[in-house]
């Protein structure tokens, strides 16, 4: 009886949806609700945040395959606040058939199981020869928050995107989110998916083809958000967002900014980078996470490798986090990401302008 | 007061309370964390050490069965397959850590002295019961059938290693036959198999896992994990921990000041035994009861099997540091598996001195054979390099094992080719469709 109900607690069935993404981590979120705007001659798009976004692509997930299930901290109505033993017990879920998707209330905490990640998920296909997959995904917030200080605030995009054997996925919007988390599920490798906190809350429009049940982005395909023709940015998660901004006050300026949204860390989709290089002339990268050996360095590096080097008219710049742990007051937490301002400034700098 | 008592005792049985202690009727504990007594008196628990959780055996040092009752009874060629087992494990051991240290291979471990509690326990599991070991069970891989060869293949990594060369010597793994490929950091497996144990539970079949540690791998905080979720998931696994005395260098009496590991089961919720683990009988019995109920009764099952390791713990130590050769001597002369379970085959006459004679000569030979093929196969193939990272093959990998095949193809003659089998190729023409999902 016991048994039974343990089981069906993590089987979520049809009609007994309850998986929720609470705000900040914490138990407490708000059941997903299905808006439908009035529906006139277009397809309606509707307004969806990333939660919701990420909450539908867990129920249409957990429908699809019976071998999918949910673990993690505070998650859904089992909690388990040992983080070593219950990524070890989704590692061993994987190599053992099922899908589990686990999550960390934030991915500054998976470093007490990043033993798990890295040596047990991501290595184990090649260690094993091909004889055992662990088709897992881990999820969780990535990067800074607010006022939640150092040992919380850390951005592991590189730290993960360094490990031959994982993928790695940062989505922005809730397209992103919700396209990017099938994909993750779905996909027979381990997936590190890193989301952001303070993006849970904000409203993205999702279309009437990412609202389908079989909406996937591929994994490994950027996203170009805006097109343009002076300079190419090229972000992840959050910060997208930050260029978006910084490209509409460049643009009454007259200078008419590229922006990449790179969705996916590793494989790194460098093409995409290149091919708006040999366009735009020009190149800054914009992160959250700290400078050294970080995200940027990497694209800087790949992009001086390859074809698109010789298209530059400038040295690329890299726009990231302050080379600090997180400070606790707002003031300096503010100055420790980059603004819209610096991206801005950075622009500048590069165009010479 | 008696009054007041009394009406006490109404009002609170009123609330529905249960019954409490004799002196103080009216009281139990409501916490929900634990449902025991109340105590009036200061009193701490002790560890006990000196007598704690006794050592279930079914055979004295000699072989002879102590209890008629506990005899498993098991069958001549069951009993015959235990002993061959142990012996041919025993010899392939010797072989290769020979062989290591004539640098043929790079690394070994044996198993000397534990080859009961691999046996004992592998003899007591369904074929289909999934094994996640630490690294010293070859015994229960080779129970089940893995031929010399692959033992042989995995450690010279040649090109017949399932591994495909990529780990170091003993790190097997065979699908085929439920034995998951062995991991380097320690006690990582431990909650693997509970999750393992998990879906298995889910997929509702007749089937357990075992997860075999030595006792200084339960000083890890998976340890901790792994029993803890095993009891409150209800997971059908068997815990098999087994106590050797060593953790590399550091004994028992500075790795734990409890009794043992079978004495923290309790404390998860554990149906827990300690074991002798060298006696094969013993082994069997509690591996056989212990899985039933783990399977029967979806809960997780500790056994810790006292044994004794009386090798080095690999080929990177040299145990003379740490420990007296009297001690080892001692061991492997009055209590070693192999020669207590002889005893009780001399005894019972299904063996003899001229069986044993002959057997060790044509197990050597069959080592020795097995050996000396695996030596003279070639390594696994170059491009092998590339494969598995990913379940499909990415285009960075593509591109990249392209390029040396191309490399190859120009300026082969100038490596030891012959060394490497060769083929598996796609032709260079024909770029191969990239498999990375849309």
């Amino acid at each position: 009886m016991a048994a039974a109900a343990a089981v069906l607690r993590h089987l979520a069935p049809l009609g007994h949806r309850l998986t929720r993404i609470p705000p900040h981590g914490c138990a407490g979120g708000r059941l997903f609700q299905h808006r439908r705007g009035l529906r006139l001659s277009a397809p309606a798009a509707i307004q969806v945040t990333v939660r919701d976004a990420l909450n539908q692509a867990l129920d249409e997930e957990l429908e699809r395959d019976e071998r999918v299930f949910l673990l993690g901290e505070e998650v859904a109505q089992y909690d388990g606040a040992y983080k070593m033993g219950f990524a070890g017990i989704a590692v061993g879920a994987a190599m053992a058939g099922l899908r589990p998707v686990c999550e960390f209330m934030t991915f500054n905490f998976s470093m007490q199981a990043i033993d798990q990640v890295i040596n047990s998920a991501a290595k184990t296909c090649y260690m094993s020869a091909g004889l055992i997959g662990v088709p897992i995904v881990f999820r969780g917030p990535n990067g800074a928050s607010a006022g939640v200080a150092a040992q919380h605030s850390q951005c592991f995009a590189a730290w993960y995107g360094h490990c031959p054997g994982l993928k790695v996925v940062s989505p922005w919007s809730a397209e992103d989110a919700k396209g990017l988390l099938k994909a993750a599920i779905r996909d027979d490798n381990p997936v590190v998916m890193l989301e952001n906190e303070l993006l849970y809350g904000v409203p993205f429009e999702l279309s009437e083809q990412a609202q389908s049940k079989d909406f996937v982005i591929p994994i490994g395909k950027a996203k170009i958000e805006r097109q343009g023709t002076h300079i190419t940015l090229v972000s992840h998660s959050r910060l997208v967002g930050h260029c978006m901004e910084a490209a509409s006050v460049l643009a009454k300026e007259g200078v008419e900014c590229e922006v990449i949204n790179m969705r996916t860390i590793r494989p790194m989709d460098i093409e995409a980078v290149e091919a708006s290089i040999m366009k735009t002339n020009h190149l800054i990268t914009v992160e959250g996470g700290w400078p050294q050996f970080g995200v940027g360095a990497e694209i800087c590096a790949r992009i001086m490798e390859g074809p698109a080097f010789n298209y530059l008219d400038a040295p690329a710049v890299r726009v990231t986090g302050t080379d600090v742990p997180m400070p606790y007051a707002k003031n300096l937490e503010d100055n420790s990401v980059p603004q819209v301002k610096d991206i801005i400034f950075a622009v500048k700098k590069v165009l010479n302008i | 007061m008696a009054a007041l008592r009394l009406l006490r005792t109404r009002l609170l049985r009123a609330r529905g309370c249960g019954f409490g202690t004799a002196e103080f009727p009216e009281e139990k504990p409501q916490f929900p964390g634990a449902s025991a007594e109340f105590a009036e008196r200061l009193e701490f628990i002790q560890p006990n050490v000196i007598s704690g959780i006794p050592v279930y055996r079914v055979m004295d040092r000699q072989g002879h069965i102590l209890r008629q009752s506990e005899d498993p009874q098991l069958p001549k060629e069951l009993v015959l397959k235990l002993y061959k087992t142990m012996t041919l494990l025993n010899t392939m051991d010797r072989i290769l850590y020979e062989s290591q240290r004539q640098g043929r291979i790079s690394f070994y471990m044996t198993n000397y002295g534990e080859e009961g509690t691999h046996v004992g326990s592998a003899a007591a599991l369904d074929d289909t019961d999934l094994v996640f070991g630490q690294y010293r069970e070859a015994g229960v891989l080779m129970y089940r059938g893995y031929p010399l060869d692959l033992f042989m293949a995995q450690c010279y990594g040649n090109s017949k290693d399932p591994g495909k060369g990529r780990q170091m010597p003993v790190h097997y793994g065979c699908r085929e036959r439920h034995f998951v490929t062995i991991s380097s950091p320690l006690a990582t497996q431990i909650p693997q198999a509970v999750g393992a144990a998990y879906a298995i539970k889910r997929a509702d079949a007749n089937r357990a896992v075992i997860c075999y540690f030595g006792e200084g791998a339960a000083s890890e905080g998976d340890a901790h994990a792994g029993f803890n979720f095993a009891a409150t998931l209800e997971c059908p696994i068997v815990f098999f921990c087994r106590n050797n005395g060593y953790a590399i260098s550091t004994p028992t009496a500075e790795q734990y000041r409890g009794d043992g590991i079978a004495a923290r089961g309790p404390g998860y919720g554990l149906l827990s035994i300690r074991v002798d683990g060298n006696d094969v009988f013993a082994v069997y019995k509690a591996t056989r009861e212990a899985r039933r109920r783990a399977v029967a009764e979806n809960r997780p099952v500790l056994i810790e099997a006292m044994t004794y390791r009386i090798g080095h713990h690999s080929t990177s130590d040299d145990s003379s540091a740490y420990r007296s050769v009297d001690e080892v001597n001692y061991w492997d002369k009055q209590d070693h598996p192999i020669s207590r379970l002889r005893h009780f085959l001399l005894r019972k006459g299904w063996w003899d001195e001229e069986q044993e004679k002959s057997w060790r000569k044509s197990s050597r030979k069959m080592v020795l054979e097995s050996f000396t093929a695996a030596e003279r196969l070639p390594k696994p193939a170059p491009q092998l390099l590339f494969s598995d990272v990913y379940r499909e093959l990415p285009l960075h990998l593509q591109r990249q094992r392209g390029a040396l095949q191309q490399h190859l193809r120009r300026y082969g003659q100038h490596y030891p080719m012959e060394l490497f089998e060769s083929g598996g190729d796609p032709p260079i023409d024909e770029p191969e469709t990239p498999q990375i999902q849309p």
